[in-house]
């Protein structure tokens, strides 16, 4: 495999305080809090998994933070947004609700989903987050569409898709990439590439880690970013978004990042993950996108630890109350399993 | 005496209303073209996208000049990417419009199973009915003239399988053009299915009527006594000119036309059974674990045992893909003749 990413996937770079300079202090303040939200979130439900407390399977994205939130940040609640199999962050960057994701995850009727998708199939229309699937570029060629659609509405929407560094090896993705190009549509990708496809490096499924090259192989513009710095992700979004939304067509970003956890549940999966190694982890842990931006806020003055930890504790409660009500929430009526097969007239 | 007068003043009324229908001439393939002119016409969140429709000698005469008459923004022709196309027609029914996608081929649509059966089918399931895929798939079967194994397949049972895809497969003139307007108004997903093999059948149409797709059963479309026939598509059509011959005969077939496959109601079937005592299923697919069989099961398992006077009778293709060379396709398909044929032997026996 060619390493075209370079430094970009070496776990022993980029651990140092992000660059801020330039931006809003509220809006950083605003992405720190939303990425500790999703973290603690995630983390709850690592331990909900554990205790058996959830019945199925839960993809954690703990570690890649950064990437929804700082996307999101220049996304509007009528753009068209699809996910994938570990798509919480990208649903809880648009809406930071974890009661409802809480509620969907445990298959309660509250939940985003009305308790009928789970972790894997997750719903929030109102707030631009059309849906998510586990079936890998399942929701590419989807995206397109809801964009295609934003266009011939007439609107400044656009879609975007969150995708791993394994969905470009299907062959939709390819279809997709091309067909969004030939239409000029209003659509970005986000490649994840935390360089792992379920248990197999990248560098034993692909000839090279980068994946933007498809981008290049479409005539579709594209940035590469470290994906753990949030201020990184955010400002080639704005780059990006900006563009598309003026009618440019496709973009496409890369970022990559490391997810804490194995492909799916608690577990570090070190045991079925082909050259991922607890020194792997351990290192990717030291790039944390909350702690490097944490590091950055304090340095330049407007944060200190005891915001960092009363902000701790506040979402400790309010998590542990969201999981607590969601715990006591009722099932789906037994009807359900037919009612939602039709559209309801 | 005023009872009398109303129903003379309404069939007054509906003499003149009656005037001024105006019919039109089609055949089965103007049919479909005129239900997408009705579409386009009227329902600016209604797109066309497949393969082909710029130049579309795919279909016959069942898309000519779309593209001209509602410009190349509504009508889209594609890249060879079945797949895609089909993936962008369902998200951009889940933003909000009514795509068709054209698949004018059934065979080449196989690269799209993911986005049709993982996708349109259980949007609406998986987010708890928030998500409506309202997009229409239109496949078309084409067969015959030695095209062989993958130009030939009729996989309609296989879809029909699947919860929450709509299966549509029209046998008349009327129904490609209701059935196909019905479809595309319907908020689920559907797959309308053409055949080659129907398009030169002629009929006068009334003006268009929308029908609700949810509501669409069964029809008789030929009233007998001696044995019934279900069939769907172009085994309808087998079905209804095997009744004409048969008549001849003196043998009275009922022929029940499916229209929907799925989901399937068979009321209509059983009913028209417990009259005939006689059943034949006719397909197009092949015959191991095809619809004939579905047809079979939904009568059998709700008549008494002792109603059928012989037993149910399938007819289907053989279990092979399609031949190309000419003698061995000519055995191969179902003809009027094979129909006459084995009912005449359920019938004698």
């Amino acid at each position: 495999m060619k390493n075209q990413l370079k430094e970009l996937s070496n776990p022993k770079k980029f651990h140092s305080p992000i660059v801020i300079d330039g931006c809003d202090n509220d809006i950083l303040v605003s992405m720190f809090e939303s990425m500790l939200t999703i973290r603690k979130t995630e983390q709850k439900l690592a331990i909900g998994r554990e205790s058996g407390l959830i019945g199925g399977p839960v993809h954690l994205g703990v570690g890649q933070e950064a990437i929804a939130v700082g996307v999101s940040q220049y996304l509007q609640n009528t753009d068209r947004v699809f996910g994938a199999h570990r798509s919480h962050s990208h649903l809880l960057a648009l809406n930071l609700d974890f009661y409802r994701l809480f509620a969907e995850v445990l298959g309660k009727e509250t939940g985003f989903s009305k308790g009928m998708g789970g972790s894997m199939h997750l719903f929030d229309q109102p707030n631009g987050f059309y849906g998510s699937v586990p079936i890998v570029a399942g929701t590419v060629s989807l995206a397109v569409g809801a964009a295609m659609a934003a266009k011939m509405q007439k609107t400044d929407d656009i879609g975007v898709v969150y995708i791993g560094d394994g969905a470009v090896e299907e062959g939709v993705t390819h279809e997709s990439f091309n067909l969004a190009k030939i239409q000029n549509t209003p659509i970005l990708f986000v490649i994840e590439n935390n360089l792992f496809a379920s248990h197999m490096h990248i560098s034993l499924r692909q000839s090279s880690d980068k994946i933007s090259r498809f981008a290049v192989a479409n005539d579709i513009p594209y940035e590469l970013v470290d994906g753990n710095d949030v201020v990184a992700v955010s400002q080639a979004a704005k780059r990006l978004i900006d563009d598309i939304r003026s009618g440019k067509g496709p973009r496409l970003l890369e970022l990559v990042t490391y997810r804490w956890y194995g492909h799916v549940d608690w577990r570090d999966d070190v045991d079925v993950g082909v050259e991922r190694s607890l020194d792997d982890i351990e290192s990717w842990k030291a790039r944390d996108p909350i702690a490097r931006l944490s590091k950055s806020m304090i340095e330049a003055g407007f944060w200190n630890q005891s915001q960092e930890y009363a902000l701790n504790q506040r979402l400790d409660n309010e998590i542990d109350q969201a999981w607590d009500k969601a715990m006591n929430d009722p099932y789906p009526k037994l009807n359900s399993t037919l009612r939602y097969v039709y559209a309801e007239v | 005496m005023t009872h009398t007068q109303n129903s003379t003043q309404l069939s007054d009324m509906y003499m003149q209303k009656c005037k001024k229908m105006v019919t039109e001439k089609h055949n089965y393939g103007t049919a479909i073209l005129s239900a997408f002119e009705y579409l386009l016409e009227n329902y600016p969140e209604v797109f066309v996208i497949g393969q082909g429709l710029w130049s579309p000698w795919y279909v016959g005469n069942s898309m000519t000049d779309l593209d001209k008459k509602f410009g190349v923004e509504r009508v889209i022709d594609t890249p060879v990417s079945e797949s895609a196309c089909t993936g962008a027609a369902v998200g951009a029914s889940l933003a909000g419009m009514k795509p068709i996608v054209v698949h004018p081929r059934m065979d080449f649509m196989l690269y799209a199973m993911d986005a049709i059966v993982n996708q349109a089918a259980k949007w609406s399931h998986m987010l708890g009915g928030q998500a409506n895929p309202g997009v229409t798939i239109r496949s078309i079967i084409n067969r015959g003239g030695e095209q062989g194994a993958q130009h030939s397949q009729a996989l309609h049972a296989w879809f029909a399988h699947v919860p929450g895809l709509r299966v549509v497969m029209p046998s008349t003139v009327a129904d490609a053009r209701d059935l196909l307007i019905a479809s595309v108004l319907c908020n689920d997903p559907v797959m309308y299915i053409d055949d080659r093999w129907l398009y030169d059948q002629e009929d006068d149409l009334p003006p268009v009527v929308e029908l609700d797709l949810t509501n669409q059963q069964p029809v008789v479309s030929i009233v007998g006594s001696d044995i019934t026939i279900v069939a769907s598509g172009h085994a309808s059509l087998l079905a209804r000119e095997a009744a004409e011959q048969l008549k001849n005969e003196g043998i009275l077939v009922e022929v029940v036309d499916i229209r929907v496959l799925n989901p399937f109601h068979a009321e209509e079937i059983i009913k028209s059974v417990k009259k005939t005592k006689n059943l034949l299923a006719i397909d197009s697919g092949w015959i191991s674990g095809g619809f004939s069989a579905e047809i079979i099961a939904k009568v059998v398992e709700q008549l008494p045992v002792d109603c059928l006077n012989n037993p149910p009778t399938r007819l289907a293709l053989p279990d092979a893909p399609a031949p190309v060379s000419r003698v061995l396709e000519k055995a191969y398909y179902t003809t009027t003749d094979d129909v006459v044929n084995i009912v005449k032997k359920i019938v004698k026996s």
